[in-house]
């Protein structure tokens, strides 16, 4: 098998035991991306001399003997919303276009800390708003399995890459569905840890409340590792939560012996009806309950009655928030500036550098967001989304006094064609329709690939008990490991499809 | 029912300090008020007595000493400026006033 | 515009009653910023006190400081205030260029610390006024103002901004309304603010110095007819120092009156005080003022002070200032109008640790109140930042009192100590100043005195002692002021007897 066809956990052991060099991964990750990325346009900034400097560095460091972390070598992919120190980071937006931060996030320097080669930036819908990275600044990326058909998103540039073999792992961020909606419609595993778990620090803000990185890859051990990496505490972001880890690479690893017996999955109920859900997406997530019931757990349904209200208060409390986080784009400190005439005041300047700046998804929900926190709405708006969102917790709570884990399809549909959903921003919204509450509470979920319809993936969506990470990795390994083939071992060979 | 008039989306506009256009207006109006119709529906659920949930995480004092670190060096502070003089971050004439 | 004409104060206060209320800003004195490890330092070259936080560059993250929590609560607690069990921050949205993530963080309807009070002292009388919250905020950074004529904003081409002030901990103290304080408004607005910042100092969490922008007032004025609703209050903007809080109400009171004489309305607005002129201008219409569509700051945790903590920092308070003074003006056996002149020369510590150093309480004053503030006066400093120390000035003393200077020796003694010569003792043997002891040189000069003075002596030794003084002088002439009045009286007497 070529190293792009290489699960992480295989290439790191070949690494550490001296088959591969981690520059021969990088180099061949490279090459890949070299092949294919013109036409996928997963990678907004491919850093190959840098990849390279980690990855001999990583090699020295194993060639001298020091001890070596369980992914290093391993070259990773990064959401272009994750601030690197030294090379471009633009959220995906004119307004950030050439700027080159000057610190690394926190999950950045644990990424180089674990000596894993930065092979560039993904592309994502501008500040990780939207479902379908159409609403990147800087073109579109298409999905490897149908190149007519957008990736999902926002980190659509995140699981392309991983999709197409042109990185073994990649970060994503989840604000609403961010990891895993892109992961269920290119076949691959997104993981949304628990909020607080992961470090936000460098995370250029969306929803603050809401934005959680995470890992992006083709197995759940992968995706276990990656998180691993990444997770614990950081005392640079308050919102950190001060607990170690959950052991996910360990669940991972037991649930991929196949025995769920003992453990009581709840099938949603509100979202296990097909209201809206394509047929072939249920009949896909249905032949995984079964699965899942075949390895032994206890399957039943369990009501949340307030998930309907998941989507809506979503949609008040992520713009009234982003409305705030994306005001300090204005045109002093950095980023673009328009209208500098020596005649225009600087109110004037500031004004127009934001309008020609930001797209119209982005600019859609400021206005919105400025709205719902607006005086005389702000109750009705942003107050009742916030009661609703304890409702939800409320809802997960008492699931989880019932199972161990809350089972539902990832998103309603597969991938979907270019501007099939831009003319309408709800039916955009409707693709997150199905992530959301675990935003809302703040617990774990993972994106599991459970099959195709009509030769589009399917993702099966595992939620858990906030800081029970491992929960949901254990019984998504689980579920990866009645797939065969796995649908992410199957690297589309873009090259051979039309565009 | 909430209508959102034109008006207002202007007036949204100026406070997010986005020049919009005139055919920006209309879209955005038309837009915002689909969208607020269906998101409305939370005010049928969430009661008075419903406590709002504004952290995902129910941390409370997260501190630190007050302890110096490293600022950044100044010219990477500047780096990033659309403009500079006099190592400060140049901007046009300031309309409004000092708070 | 306005056909009004101001009327004076004294007509303005006799036909409508003053509603005043202050809002004063304090920036913590911490070792760092509030959110971020940058230090805090006053003067660092522009920029050079940034990072990604404070800066609010894309991805960074705020950390509360500790420390300024506690001064908080320490301030809150000093003014009697309750202090929340749960609070939050919240964010502030409105852009300015000086503000790096437009919008500030700041505390919105949760305030740490709420409903307090702090009495002060109105000519001998007891004003209680009363503390709507005291609630923690931050700072923002400072704009340069260029191509303009004053390096006002007014009329500049284009303005530099330097981040080192932005992020750093500001205090925001916001009373009730004052109602009934009449013609005495001024001073009462003076006197709190003056009262505000000997608390914050005492509690020493702030250098508080208007003059630097450390402490900052926003004062509100409003006025109304008697039995009359209170009326539509104006904001004044910063206003810098003790006696621009009391010339600010007082002009503002005239120019309210006048408006409301001639039938004009008050408009809810911002108004800006000027030093030069003594006036108010109007600054921006609050009606017209901005949303700032609050909401809690999801990037910081509520701040839950424990009670025992609270109870803690509430035992530990220091001796609150006017406790203090009143035990100082009872030891130091002042009158009400003494201890008033001493506080508002700023010299009640210079005094207490002159007399800890060896003075006595009445010669400490002296010297304080005296020559001291004269110079501080002239060269337009503090009285700690005019070159003599409490010790030295306690040195100075003791020559004094060991006959070794006179006061006029004593004050050029006290010209060598600014000029740097060193302490009292080395800068009079420096300079060679002493009393002049030789009875040789000093008979000599009485003798001359009296040759000089014919009549005088003859009316001296007719038994009028009091036209001594005549001769005393010449003799203190002739000695260029180094003999001891004293022992030339004695000499005098003698030899006339």
């Amino acid at each position: 098998m070529s190293i792009v066809h290489t699960t992480a956990a295989e290439l790191a052991a070949s690494i550490a035991d001296g088959r591969l060099t981690s520059e021969e991964v990088t180099k061949a990750f490279l090459d890949r991306i070299a092949a294919v990325d013109g036409t996928v346009n997963a990678f907004l900034h491919v850093d190959a001399e840098g990849a390279l400097a980690a990855a001999r560095a990583v090699d020295a460091d194993r060639a001298s003997g020091k001890p070596l972390g369980p992914l290093a070598g391993v070259p990773v992919a990064v959401k272009d919303i994750v601030v690197t120190k030294g090379l471009p980071t633009t959220a995906g937006s004119k307004m950030l276009e050439g700027w080159v931060p000057p610190y690394d996030a926190t999950i950045v320097e644990r990424l180089k800390a674990a000596g894993m080669p930065i092979l560039g930036k993904t592309n994502l819908d501008e500040f990780a708003m939207g479902s379908s990275t159409e609403y990147s600044a800087f073109g579109v990326t298409r999905n490897p399995w149908d190149l007519k058909r957008t990736p999902g998103g926002s980190g659509g540039g995140s699981s392309a890459a991983v999709a197409a073999g042109m990185a073994p792992l990649a970060i994503g961020t989840d604000t609403g569905g961010s990891i895993r909606q892109p992961g269920a419609v290119t076949g691959t595993v997104g993981g949304k840890p628990t909020y607080g778990a992961n470090s936000r620090y460098g995370l250029i803000a969306f929803s603050s409340s809401l934005d959680t990185p995470g890992p992006v890859a083709r197995t759940m051990l992968d995706a276990a590792l990656l998180h691993e990496v990444i997770a614990g505490h950081d005392p640079k972001d308050s919102t950190s939560i001060p607990q170690d880890p959950s052991p996910v690479a360990a669940a991972a690893r037991a649930g991929l012996n196949g025995d769920l017996s003992g453990v009581r999955l709840g099938v949603v109920e509100q979202f296990s009806a097909g209201d809206g859900a394509e047929p072939g997406v249920v009949a896909a997530y249905q032949a995984g309950v079964e699965a899942l019931a075949k390895l032994g757990a206890d399957v039943v349904e369990v009501s949340c009655p307030n998930f309907e209200y998941a989507l809506p208060a979503y949609y008040l409390i992520a713009p009234s928030e982003c409305s705030s986080n994306l005001a300090r784009f204005d045109s002093v400190r950095y980023g673009l500036r328009i209208g500098d005439d020596g005649v225009r005041s600087l109110e004037e300047v500031m004004a127009a550098t934001r309008e020609a700046g930001f797209g119209p998804e982005v600019k859609r929900r400021i206005m919105l967001g400025t709205y719902a926190l607006s005086s005389g709405y702000v109750d009705q708006f942003y107050g009742q989304a916030q009661k609703v969102r304890t409702l939800i917790t409320r809802d997960f709570d008492n699931a989880f006094g019932q199972v161990d884990a809350l089972i539902s399809p990832t998103t309603p549909f597969t991938a979907f064609e270019f501007g099939s959903r831009t003319q309408d921003p709800y039916q955009m919204y409707l693709a997150d329709l199905y992530t959301i509450p675990a935003n809302l509470s703040g617990g774990p979920a993972v994106s599991v690939p459970v099959g195709l319809s009509d030769g589009l993936p399917v993702g099966l969506q595992v939620m858990a008990p906030t800081m029970r990470d491992d929960v949901a990795y254990r019984v998504g390994a689980a579920l990866e490991s009645t797939q065969d083939p796995r649908l992410s071992d199957q690297i589309p060979d873009v090259a051979d499809k039309e565009l | 029912m909430t209508a959102i008039s034109r008006d207002e989306v202007a007036h949204l506009a100026h406070l997010a300090r986005l020049d919009v256009t005139e055919a920006e207006l209309d879209r955005f109006a038309q837009q915002l008020d689909v969208i607020l119709q269906s998101v409305q529906r939370i005010g049928e659920v969430a009661a008075e007595d419903i406590p709002p949930t504004s952290h995902a995480v129910p941390l409370t004092n997260v501190y630190r000493a007050d302890e110096p670190a490293p600022s950044l060096p100044r010219d990477a502070a500047l780096a990033g400026a659309p403009d500079v003089a006099e190592d400060r971050f140049r901007v046009p004439r300031i309309l409004g006033e000092e708070d | 515009m306005t056909t009004a004409t101001t009327p004076s104060y004294e007509d303005a206060i006799a036909r409508f009653q003053p509603v005043i209320g202050l809002e004063t800003h304090v920036e913590l004195g911490t070792r760092t910023k509030m959110f971020c490890g940058c230090a805090t330092g006053f003067g660092a070259d522009p920029n050079t006190q940034v990072c990604p936080v404070c800066l609010g560059l894309p991805g960074a993250l705020p950390v509360a400081n500790e420390a300024a929590i506690e001064a908080t609560i320490r301030i809150g607690l000093a003014l009697n205030c309750r202090i929340a069990t749960w609070c939050r921050f919240a964010r502030k949205n409105y852009f300015y260029p000086d503000m790096p993530k437009n919008f500030q963080t700041s505390q919105y309807d949760e305030p740490l610390c709420e409903d307090g009070w702090l009495d002060v002292d109105v000519d001998g009388e007891t004003v209680r006024i009363e503390i709507e919250r005291v609630h923690l905020e931050e700072d923002t950074g400072k704009s340069l103002h260029v191509g303009g004529a004053t390096g006002r904003i007014q009329g500049a081409t284009e303005s530099l901004v330097d981040y080192n002030r932005a992020g750093i901990p500001l205090v925001e103290i916001v009373t009730k309304p004052v109602p009934g304080t009449g013609a005495k408004a001024p001073e009462v607005a003076r006197a709190y603010v003056t009262e505000l910042r000997e608390v914050i100092r005492s509690l020493n969490v702030s250098d508080v110095r208007m003059e630097q922008g450390s402490m900052r007032c926003d004062v509100n004025t409003s006025l109304n007819r008697p039995g009359e609703e209170w009326g539509t209050r104006t904001e004044t903007k910063n206003v810098n120092s003790l006696r621009s809080v009391e010339r600010s109400v007082r002009s503002e009171i005239q120019r309210q009156a006048g408006l409301l004489e001639a039938g004009e309305r008050i408009l809810q607005e911002t108004r800006h005080f000027h030093e030069d002129t003594g006036k108010t201008t109007a600054g921006r219409s609050k009606e017209t003022a901005t949303d700032y569509r609050y909401f809690p700051e999801p990037d910081l945790t509520p701040m839950a002070p424990d009670v025992e903590w609270v109870a803690e920092l509430k035992a530990a308070l220091p001796e609150l200032p006017r406790v203090r003074r009143r035990r100082l003006q009872e030891a130091w056996g002042l009158s009400e109008h003494d201890m008033a002149s001493v506080l508002n020369a700023d010299a009640v510590d210079v005094i207490e640790e002159t007399i800890r150093a060896g003075a006595k309480p009445d010669a400490a004053r002296k010297w304080w109140m005296g020559e001291l503030s004269r110079r501080a006066n002239e060269s337009e400093v503090g009285l700690t930042d005019l070159g003599i120390t409490p010790q030295q000035v306690a040195e100075l003393q003791a020559l004094v009192d060991a006959g070794t200077l006179n006061d006029k020796l004593a004050r050029q003694v006290i010209d060598g100590v600014l000029a740097g010569e060193g302490a009292p003792e080395e800068v009079a043997k420096a300079r060679g100043l002493a009393i002049v002891s030789d009875t040789g040189a000093l008979t000599k000069a009485v003798d001359e005195a009296i040759a000089a003075n014919p009549d005088v002596a003859e009316k001296v030794r007719g038994g009028t002692h009091a036209a001594a003084g005549v001769l005393i002088g010449a003799v203190m002439k002739a000695t260029k002021g180094q003999a001891d009045a004293k022992s030339v009286r004695q000499l005098i007497l003698e030899r006339l007897s």
